[in-house]
């Protein structure tokens, strides 16, 4: 398993879980966890991915996400698992 | 598990407050190309960092889009040519500068370090060839970086070399005229010089080093400012705190893409180097963490005392987060390339007295300081003097780079471009100090190096 977290932020409106959701299905990446707020019309969301089986390489499914941010005006983002863990669990 | 402010805290480190990782610093030993003749021995070069960073570039990029998080620079240091260059029969040693500006060209990193002497005590015939080759070495060559350590708390100042590098400095800014004296943002004095630094211009991989490692320089004076923006009001126990939190936080990236790049290319991992690196970008300042804490501007009275916590700070939280820190290890508070600095100086608030003082309690010294061009030798000499006397007796790190910009006089601006940035001409003390230069000789080392 290989975990990767995904953030969405931006201005809140119809389809943002079932488009990312769907891209991330259609790369066979696996959704272990999701988060998400609206607080006064801005929308954030976390969602912890295992990428571990994902049918296209890393950057490319950033790339994918990118994409999709920009036609969304949303900001995308996914990183590895392990900064978030580095910079704020002391294991 | 993590939560979400957690997460979106990360975020927003990376996308608002500049937090990079400055560079990703490979140092390799080039102990086994020496050679009598300098054709081989720069052939030996050339393909030994070849060999050694190929990858260096492209494995940056990955983990950047791993992370992501930006790895600003890559970067190579060697070994200083001056002990390489030494088994060659050849009167100048340029040739050396132009192989490492070649083979970083090749590889696509930024700065190539180490075209360097250590002379604390004193200089080899290779030493001096190394000094003389300064100047024309920094105007042919695009990428290399050169450094000269005159001085040491264990050896004292090398008052000879610290003539010989006024003269240097200020050739190397008429040879690159055309540039503003860019040549010399490429020149740094030593003062008990470190062996695994990874930022520039001051990079080499020392003596003591082993055959190949990777060396991590983190950044982040947004996010201490930042983070200091919500303790507005509090007391220092609160500040101190507050930033030994951010520094901890930024530290741990720090490690981590410091191992992960020496996993990925397969060399040991020396150093994280825990300094707080500005660039020109707005945001990215340490002066502005030092006005944030309560200063009208970077340079009033208050100012050491307010750099001397930050830097305290900085590394108590930084320490824990890494393995291995070394490097440098502090604020930097290069004047180019600082905004906040950068206004300072252009409004008269700080004055290169008051750098001289702040070097005391920081990382590194006169950094990126522009002066008027008819600046003599012998007050560069001076200047570089002071700070390494400052080096020498609080058994620390400082270094000069000074840029005399030939035909600017005081109130001038100057651009250096890129992360070196611009900067207004500061005045100089215009009393002579060429009689006290003259001397030569060495200052001795003082009492408190004698610990054994």
């Amino acid at each position: 398993m290989v975990k990767a977290i995904v953030t969405v932020v931006g201005i809140d409106r119809t389809g943002i879980i079932a488009r990312v959701s769907t891209l991330l299905y259609e790369n066979n990446v696996n959704i272990l966890d999701i988060s998400q707020t609206v607080m006064s019309e801005y929308f954030t969301m976390v969602m912890l991915c295992d990428v571990g089986s994902s049918s296209v390489s890393f950057s490319e499914l950033k790339k994918q996400l990118e994409q999709l941010g920009s036609e969304m005006a949303l900001s995308i983002r996914i990183q590895h698992e392990e900064i978030f863990d580095a910079m704020h669990a002391v294991n | 598990m993590l939560n979400q402010s957690q997460i979106l805290e990360t975020v927003r480190m990376i996308e608002q407050q500049h937090l990079d990782i400055r560079t990703i610093t490979m140092g390799i030993s080039l102990y086994d190309c020496a050679n009598a003749n300098p054709k081989a021995a720069c052939r030996k070069i050339y393909d030994k960092i070849m060999r050694y960073a190929g990858n260096l570039v492209r494995t940056g990029e990955e983990i950047e889009t791993d992370f992501g998080i930006p790895i600003v620079n890559k970067r190579i240091s060697v070994t200083p040519i001056s002990l390489i260059a030494a088994a060659s029969d050849t009167p100048d040693y340029v040739c050396f500068a132009e192989t490492l500006d070649r083979a970083g060209a090749e590889l696509g990193v930024n700065f190539v370090g180490g075209f360097s002497a250590l002379v604390p005590k004193g200089m080899t015939e290779s030493d001096k060839k190394l000094i003389k080759s300064i100047p024309e070495a920094l105007t042919v060559t695009e990428r290399v970086c050169s450094s000269v350590a005159v001085g040491s708390t264990k050896a004292g100042i090398n008052m000879d070399a610290v003539r010989e590098m006024g003269r240097i400095v200020k050739e190397t800014a008429e040879r690159t005229k055309d540039r503003d004296g860019l040549g010399c943002a490429k020149l740094v004095v030593f003062c008990n010089a470190v062996e695994d630094n990874p930022f520039m211009a001051g990079a080499f991989h020392g003596p003591g080093e082993s055959e190949c490692c990777v060396n991590v320089g983190v950044s982040g004076p947004g996010v201490v400012k930042s983070a200091l923006e919500k303790v507005r009001g509090e007391s220092f126990d609160v500040v101190a705190e507050t930033i030994k939190k951010t520094a901890f936080r930024i530290t741990r990236v720090g490690q981590l893409v410091a191992e992960e790049a020496a996993r990925r290319l397969n060399v040991p991992f020396g150093i994280v180097d825990l300094s707080l690196a500005p660039t020109p970008a707005i945001g990215d300042s340490v002066a502005y963490i030092l006005e944030e804490m309560g200063l009208e501007q970077a340079g009033t009275h208050g100012t050491t005392a307010a750099l001397a916590l930050l830097n305290d700070a900085v590394k108590k939280g930084g320490v824990m987060a890494s393995g291995h820190v070394g490097g440098l290890s502090g604020a930097f508070i290069p004047v180019s390339e600082d905004a906040g600095m950068i206004d300072a100086a252009a409004n008269g608030t700080l004055t290169l007295d008051k750098l001289e003082a702040m070097t005391c309690v920081c990382s590194v010294g006169i950094d990126m300081v522009a002066v008027p061009g008819d600046t003599s030798a012998e007050t560069i000499s001076a200047i570089i003097a002071d700070e390494s006397a400052i080096g020498m007796i609080n058994q620390k790190t400082t270094a000069v780079r000074i840029i005399p910009v030939p035909g600017k006089g005081v109130g001038d601006m100057v651009e250096f471009g890129g992360l070196l940035g611009h900067a207004p001409i500061m005045r100089v003390n215009e009393k002579s100090a060429a009689a006290f230069i003259a001397r030569g000789g060495r200052i001795p080392a003082p009492i408190h190096s004698l610990k054994n």
